[in-house]
């Protein structure tokens, strides 16, 4: 069966997101969204995933992420979720 | 010389090693073996476009990984701006590598100086020694958390931009970091396009080439 997965890598926090930033600051806050509180930009990438059970498929991703370095955990958080 | 699909700077290092007498070639990346060489560059350039991160898909290469290898034999190894990125991607250099804080790339002529110049490919400078290089790079500020950079950075030889010279938010105006014995360089600014007089515009004078004497010298000599 096939499982939509998604991977999200983003900035850790301390970790400087300059794109968030001027979204935020220029944008945002400029418009008069002060609920806003901060941005963060992102990298999304989507995988179909070959597995019996959404568990798997979300683990098969994971690993993939530490071992191919789809995010680097120098400067990254990632997030692997199911979609929807 | 090892080239990725996407490394353009190869040809500028070629001639900038030849300069100095060295005999460098450029070898596609599937054919690299390194104990067919005495020292590895890895040339700037933008290698799968980029793509992911800079490096980080060369990174994951056959040919990467034989770079281990070449560190545990003691080659030397230096990475030049998409290069460096690469090498600190594999993990042979600590930190990484982000998108320049002005969100622009940047091509222009910056002022460095030298701490601790060791190894194959510092060793005739001397400490606290200034030179100038043009950088060009998108994603060129380095980051490293503060307990590794303690724990490396500050014990290691490290090349870092002079003040008011930092071209893109760069912790501890980090231009270029080495390992401990100065056998792998990595560096977001070009010695290969800094080789000679004529390239310098006013006000600076081409810093790079010492690097290459100092490689040539180095594998005549030891270091």
């Amino acid at each position: 069966m096939l499982h939509r997965i998604e991977v999200v890598v983003k900035n850790k926090h301390g970790v400087r997101d300059p794109e968030g930033e001027t979204i935020h600051r220029h944008l945002i806050l400029r418009k008069g969204y002060s609920e806003v509180k901060s941005v963060r930009v992102g990298k999304y990438i989507a995988m179909d995933v070959e597995a019996e059970t959404r568990e798997q498929a979300i683990d098969k991703v994971r690993e993939l992420c530490e071992r191919l370095r789809l995010y680097n955990p120098i400067v990254h958080d990632v997030e692997v979720r199911v979609y929807g | 010389m090892v080239k990725f699909p996407g490394t353009n700077c190869d040809e500028d290092v070629f001639h900038a090693a030849r300069s100095v007498g060295l005999e460098p070639e450029v070898v596609w990346y599937k054919y690299f073996r390194p104990s067919s060489w005495d020292a590895i560059i890895i040339p700037g350039g933008f290698s799968y476009g980029d793509w992911l991160r800079a490096g980080a898909i060369a990174a994951r290469t056959s040919a990467a990984d034989s770079l281990y290898e070449a560190r545990d034999s003691g080659a030397p190894i230096m990475g030049i701006c998409n290069g460096f990125q690469i090498l600190v991607e594999a993990g042979l250099l600590p930190g990484a590598l982000l998108p320049n804080v002005g969100g622009r790339f940047v091509c222009r002529w910056v002022k460095l100086y030298v701490e601790r110049p060791r190894g194959p490919w510092l060793k005739v400078l001397g400490d606290g020694d200034r030179l100038d290089m043009p950088v060009a790079h998108g994603e060129g500020r380095y980051y490293i958390d503060n307990e590794s950079y303690y724990a490396t950075v500050v014990k290691s030889p490290v090349l870092r931009y002079a003040d008011g010279w930092n071209p893109n938010g760069s912790i501890y105006n980090i231009a270029g970091v080495a390992t401990e014995d100065g056998a792998i360089l990595g560096l977001m600014p070009h010695p290969e396009r800094a080789y000679t007089d004529l390239l310098a515009p006013r006000g600076f004078t081409p810093g790079g080439k010492i690097l290459f004497k100092s490689l040539a010298d180095s594998l005549r000599k030891g270091w």
